[in-house]
């Protein structure tokens, strides 16, 4: 452990080093490193550690530990780590080096302890990453790619902006809790609201993450999102507005995961889901509900990077993850199936999986401080999840009508990743205790009380069993090759069709004032010509003629006025 | 697409699931263990928050209309949203 060491260094610098690295072992064990030492550096620094630089007469403290930043950054280098181990058979400089130094500068953001540091990680993070979704390399990812490069740095560009508005006002850049009346706080709120994926602001989650690479999916869905929850929590706990935020969140995307085709983009619409768990418990702003929204993010990250896995495992495998063209994989790939279903009961939160442990401790909150509405559409909603992720994406991928697809098993270190990310699933679930002294608050909670467990399980089986009776009946969607329209409808096609034709109308009125100038000033030239070119009867006259010819016009015109 | 001899990767060999009588079984062994649980309202006394969650069985129906409701609103949604694979042109 080295004294005062900001492990985000370690990852950033690292990654940089890496590419002079030669490909293989070498550079895979180099990588390996980099989060494993930082993990060790991390743990080592004692709570309440900070490093400070004084730059321009403020004082940035780029390290601060304290029991909401740990918890955070804790799991921030366990799914780096994740991500080395899955990216093994990775020879791609670009996208190894961006999965580390994006990872380093998410770190960043949680260590910040005032608001310049945490922009400049803000903004590292935003363009360090869009290179994972460059780095597929085709003209649809460049274009996804670019999108969200300009959605993340609008976010970068707000948070300054607030940042400015405080500085100049409070004087102040300590990045402690905000009041949403205070200057520059709807600012700072609304780009932490974008990398939230707040409902509107949201669709440069669905729509970039499923278009990166298959390694490159894993690592952005574990970062960008979750350091904003990060940032809302330290800012914005117990901002009401936060639990309808929260709660329209964790609604609308599971009607988008129903019918959605692309794999990975209904897991893109469930994080959406169960980032909305997260903001209502942030809203919420009790030290239950912020356990709670603490601990579900650090449960989320696992089980949604182990689903993304899977299906990052079954696209390498098979080419694709639409569910129209796959099924029956399990008798291929079955211990992917098996992970993926570990990563399946854990966002649903069956007994004995993260979740369970995790997403509770938010309702419990819920109930407690009587938010009935919430608390209904959030149970709603966990319905919904069980349905689209705990159920349809090992279904259709893995089960459902068998396409004849025969292919390898995930490759090792895949598989050796995955089971990192189950065992630490079912780690948590079963025994949540031990979890929660990790936790920010003290809290004194039971997730397995004989209610809990019967009546969670009723929700669950019964909804399976809704799921079944509408498979078997023939009422449930099929799977399409389609795409749904969202919110980026606006900014993709409405938005683009709105400016052409503006532009065309005014190109066209452009078009029209300059032939009327044209044609008066035209005019005016004829005219010119006709009485004074060489034909013209003014220029069959002498000057002098012309001379006295306007001498009598002028003194007619004055004895006309001199008389009226 | 990857393809393996392995003989579990053999397209004719045959998988317990393929054949449609023990999918039945299971959607029927599901629907057992629901009303299993359903019932299990009689036995133990709910720590509830709200009076709702003292209605009878209400974890179980609220989560059973809650999925029709959600799978019979998206159907609708979908005809409102769908769109070609290539609307965006890429």
């Amino acid at each position: 452990m080295i004294n005062g060491l900001n492990p985000a260094l370690i990852l950033i610098c690292g990654s940089l080093l890496a590419p002079l690295l030669p490909r293989g072992i070498v550079r895979n064990v180099f990588m390996l490193a980099l989060p494993i030492g930082g993990l060790i550096q991390f743990v080592g620094l004692p709570e309440g550690q900070s490093a400070e630089i004084v730059l321009f007469n403020l004082t940035l403290v780029t390290l601060r530990i304290d029991p909401l930043s740990f918890i955070f950054a804790v799991v921030f280098l366990i799914a780096a780590l994740i991500a080395v181990i899955y990216a093994w058979h990775l020879r791609d400089d670009l996208q190894q080096t961006a999965g580390l130094f994006y990872p380093g500068a998410a770190l960043g953001v949680v260590l910040a302890g005032d608001l310049v540091t945490l922009f400049i990680c803000w903004e590292l993070a935003a363009v360090s990453s869009v290179f994972l979704i460059w780095a597929r390399r085709t003209e649809r990812a460049y274009r996804a790619g670019l999108r969200y490069l300009v959605v993340q740095v609008g976010s970068g560009v707000l948070l300054l902006a607030g940042v400015i508005v405080h500085l100049r006002v409070t004087g102040s850049i300590t990045f402690e809790h905000l009041e949403l009346d205070s200057p520059g706080a709807l600012l700072i709120f609304l780009a932490f609201g974008i990398k939230a994926a707040f409902p509107l602001l949201h669709n440069w989650l669905q729509d970039a993450y499923p278009e990166a690479t298959i390694t490159g999916t894993v690592v952005l869905s574990a970062f960008t999102t979750k350091m904003a929850i990060y940032a809302l929590a330290r800012g914005f706990a117990g901002t009401e507005i936060l639990i309808t935020i929260g709660t329209v969140m964790a609604m609308f995307p599971i009607f988008y995961a129903v019918i959605e085709n692309d794999l990975r983009r209904v897991l893109a619409y469930s994080m959406n889901n169960q980032l909305g768990f997260m903001v209502v418990g942030i809203g919420i702003g009790t030290p239950l509900a912020l356990d709670g929204a603490a601990a579900h993010a650090f449960a989320d990250i696992l089980f949604k990077a182990l689903l993304f896995m899977s299906m990052g495992a079954v696209l390498l495998r098979t080419g694709t993850v639409n569910g129209s063209e796959l099924g029956g994989l399990y008798k291929s790939m079955p211990l992917t199936t098996g992970l993926c279903m570990v990563g399946a009961a854990s966002i649903s939160a069956f007994p004995l999986f993260s979740a369970f442990a995790t997403k509770s401790l938010i309702l419990a909150a819920a109930a407690d401080e009587g938010h009935w509405v919430a608390f209904l559409f959030l149970l709603f909603a966990s319905a919904g999840v069980f349905h689209h992720a705990g159920i349809k994406i090992p279904y259709f991928a893995f089960f459902a009508h068998d396409r004849g697809i025969r292919c390898q098993e995930a490759p090792k270190n895949m598989l050796i990743a995955m089971s990192i990310a189950a065992a630490l699933c079912i780690g948590i679930g079963v025994f949540p205790q031990a979890f929660y002294t990790i936790l920010p608050y003290p809290v004194v909670f039971h997730p397995y009380t004989t209610s809990h467990i019967i009546n969670q399980l009723q929700l669950l089986t019964w909804s399976a069993l809704a799921f079944s009776v509408l498979v078997r009946t023939g009422i449930y969607p099929p799977e399409l090759r389609l795409i749904n329209l969202d919110f980026d409808w606006t900014y993709r096609k409405l938005l683009p069709t709105v400016s052409i034709r503006v532009w065309s109308m005014l190109d066209r009125a452009w078009e029209n004032l300059c032939s009327a100038v044209e044609c008066g000033v035209g005019g005016f030239m004829d005219a010119l010509l006709r009485h004074h070119g060489p034909h013209g009867k003014l220029a069959a006259t002498w000057p002098t003629g012309s001379m006295v010819l306007w001498a009598v016009v002028l003194l007619g015109a004055c004895l006309v006025f001199y008389y009226v | 697409m990857t393809s393996s001899t392995s003989p579990a990767n053999r397209p004719d060999k045959k998988y317990w699931l393929d054949d449609p009588g023990n999918v039945d079984k299971i959607f029927y062994g599901l629907a057992l263990i629901c009303i299993g649980l359903f019932l299990t309202d009689l036995f133990y006394h709910k720590h509830a928050y709200f009076a709702f969650e003292d209605w009878f069985g209400f974890f179980a129906w609220y989560g059973f209309l809650c999925c029709v409701a959600l799978v019979l609103l998206a159907k609708q949604m979908r005809k409102l949203v769908k769109r070609n694979e290539d609307y965006y042109g890429d």
